[in-house]
């Protein structure tokens, strides 16, 4: 029984319920109890991330009820790497809205990004599928306020269509847990994973069904072709800390993927064993070639960044849909990079769009933001990082992939998609990075650009220097991420753990 | 009975479906609180369908019902019944900042705005007439 596991998740919730009751006390104390709350939380999710790399599965039953028959919470190296990546982007994204005063155009911001955390860590810490679904609601209905936080015309419209694809999102998720829990009598990813392999042979067909209906609505949350439609809009119009902290938003869908397919539909599943892996690789070619498409035809450079991101998803698609512990591994890899790396060009955006008055960030020729030297060079290492140059940690993330696809049958058509996509993104960026730094116009003499705010910039600094970090420490972060690939890959010790962990106070 | 539960899930996801569909956003926040029905009933039928037997244990029980679903239905109900709060509250924000209850935003539908030359041009033509 680990406490960790629950205080992981109790935390957020407290600290959003804390800071609900000290509005009055004035937004100043709200920022600085909350930038102490996260720090914490960055604190914990290391103790969690090193307690989880000793290789086991620390287990907390709820209400002591033992598994499957009661709801458990399951720590272990995959859900530590999210956590401890979630907290490390929230640090920034906070940082950032505090510097640049998002945080005061709307109520509640605080508790709304606590309360956000507190889904997501929960949605990586849980082990049944229903429980996944409450966290995913929770993390939507805080994700809604977000979206919406500061108003505005686009950010409305955008966030109405986000909503609406959600809510249909929720009520397929239902249809597809009441499917199996019909057929299987459990929702614990573990026990459903013991009655898929002693399934009789004339349910299958229901069983693939529901799988492959969960894996539309963890689709939905992943942006995978075709319905990745609303994330474009979604992310461009809404205030730039809560786009880079969305940028995580994305990533549940594919730990879901990786968490309930990987261990339900797993190797030892017989007939139904990995039924979404052709499914997956497919929409993960397709939604690469679209996106890199979409960065070619972005008319407003967060759109663009908002593709890019989309992009990632793609590539992190394929590689979850070749179906190996290599290609797992650089899918972790690359799943941190660009997590960070998207976060940072959201908030690089915003800078961009405040700099240059009226013009914001349409991709136009207008006048140079106040330091061109130092943004600019930001935006071009970000996008080196982005779009998978050397030597920043895109490349290694691509080619670890593109190593694990060698032996695959569809291995032309990967690569294919991945080089292509990645020249199209490269060309794309290189027009807006000369449109926004090179050829700008003179500015009128009157008007003095506005000085860009240095400890906001700050945040970016801190996300792009993971990207040389994670290069220079590969080879160890590499060995985790091998660990991590061949734990979740080992889904008969994840089972014999959850099932076998006793309630406190009983007999072994 | 099973038939008839079936039945009923058919109509209203098709309602539904049909319903979220729509171009305006109160058709479609009904659209999504009928398949919200839809998919309860649905859970609940996924415990089966039994009449009369206990959910809970009882001494003088033949048979149990699954509480389960039950439970599952229950929290099913409250997260839809606070979503279609929030959704509703939502349209009515884009209604009042978009001016228009279009789900894109447009004034006009394409279809209304071919309507609406139309009877503009049938109005000049009898203006012109008289």
């Amino acid at each position: 029984m680990s406490l960790l596991t629950a205080l992981l998740v109790l935390l957020p919730l407290v600290g959003g319920i804390l800071l609900l009751f000290l509005r009055p006390a004035g937004i100043q104390t709200q920022r600085v109890v909350h930038l102490s709350l996260i720090f914490v939380l960055v604190i914990a999710t290391l103790i969690a991330f090193f307690s989880a790399n000793q290789g086991g599965y620390e287990i907390m039953l709820l209400g002591n009820w033992q598994a499957p028959f009661g709801i458990v919470m399951v720590l272990d190296r995959m859900s530590s790497i999210m956590l401890l990546l979630t907290a490390t982007l929230a640090s920034g994204a906070l940082w950032y809205a505090i510097k640049t005063d998002v945080d005061r155009q709307g109520e509640h911001f605080h508790v709304l990004f606590q309360l956000q955390l507190f889904g997501l860590n929960g949605a990586f810490l849980t082990g049944d599928v229903f429980n996944l679904f409450v966290f995913f609601e929770i993390l939507l209905l805080a994700s809604y306020g977000l979206l919406l936080h500061g108003g505005g015309r686009l950010r409305t419209r955008a966030g109405l269509h986000y909503v609406v694809i959600n809510l249909v999102g929720s009520t397929l998720f239902l249809f597809a847990v009441g499917a199996l829990y019909g057929i299987l009598g459990t929702l614990n990813i573990a026990d459903m994973s013991v009655a898929v392999q002693n399934l009789p042979a004339e349910d299958r067909g229901v069983v693939a069904a529901a799988g492959l209906l969960l894996l539309v609505v963890f689709g939905v949350k992943a942006a995978m072709f075709p319905l990745y439609l609303w994330l474009p809009r979604a992310y461009a119009y809404t205030s730039a800390p809560v786009a880079a902290l969305f940028a995580i938003m994305t990533k549940v869908g594919l730990y879901a993927i990786i968490r309930v397919h990987g261990t339900v539909f797993g190797e030892e599943a017989g007939a139904l064993a990995f039924i979404h892996s052709d499914w997956v690789l497919a929409a993960g070619l397709i939604t690469s070639m679209l996106a890199a498409l979409g960065v070619m035809a972005s008319s407003v450079l967060r759109q663009q960044v908002a593709y890019l991101v989309l992009a990632s998803v793609g590539i992190l698609l394929i590689a979850i849909g070749l179906n190996s512990e290599a290609a797992l591994s650089a899918a972790i890899y690359y799943q941190v990079h660009s997590t960070l790396l998207g976060a940072a060009l959201f908030l690089l955006a915003d800078v961009i769009f405040r700099a240059r008055g009226n013009h914001g960030d349409a991709l136009v020729k207008a006048t140079p933001v106040a330091q061109p030297i130092l943004v600019g060079s930001v935006f071009m290492l970000l996008v080196i990082a982005m779009t998978g140059m050397p030597p920043l940690s895109g490349f290694f993330g691509k080619i670890m992939i593109l190593n694990a696809a060698l032996t695959h049958p569809w291995f032309m058509a990967i690569l294919l998609v991945v080089l292509v996509s990645g020249l199209l993104m490269i060309i794309s960026v290189a027009r807006t990075g000369s449109l926004l730094f090179y050829s700008a116009v003179k500015p009128e003499s009157n008007g003095i650009p506005p000085a860009s705010n240095r400890l906001a910039f700050a945040a970016i600094i801190g996300l792009l220097m993971t990207s040389p970090l994670l290069v220079v420490f590969a080879k160890p972060l590499s060995a985790v991420t091998e660990h991590t690939a061949v734990q979740l890959y080992d889904s008969r010790s994840y089972v014999s753990a959850v099932l076998s962990a006793r309630p406190v106070g009983e007999e072994r | 009975m099973e038939w008839l539960i079936a039945t009923v899930i058919a109509v209203l996801t098709g309602c539904g479906v049909l319903l979220t569909l729509r171009a305006r956003t109160f058709p479609v926040v009904l659209g999504v609180t009928l398949l919200a029905y839809a998919v309860n009933v649905f859970l609940f039928a996924m415990g089966r369908l039994q009449s009369g037997v206990p959910a809970v244990i009882d001494q003088a029980a033949t048979g149990y019902t699954d509480p389960l679903p039950q439970a599952l239905v229950l929290t099913a109900i409250v997260i839809s019944f606070g979503m279609t709060a929030f959704v509703i509250a939502l349209a009515l924000k884009a209604r009042s900042e978009l001016g228009s209850d279009h789900v894109d935003g447009l004034d006009f539908s394409d279809d209304e705005r071919a309507a609406e030359q139309q009877q503009s041009q049938q109005d000049d033509q009898s203006g012109t007439a008289a």
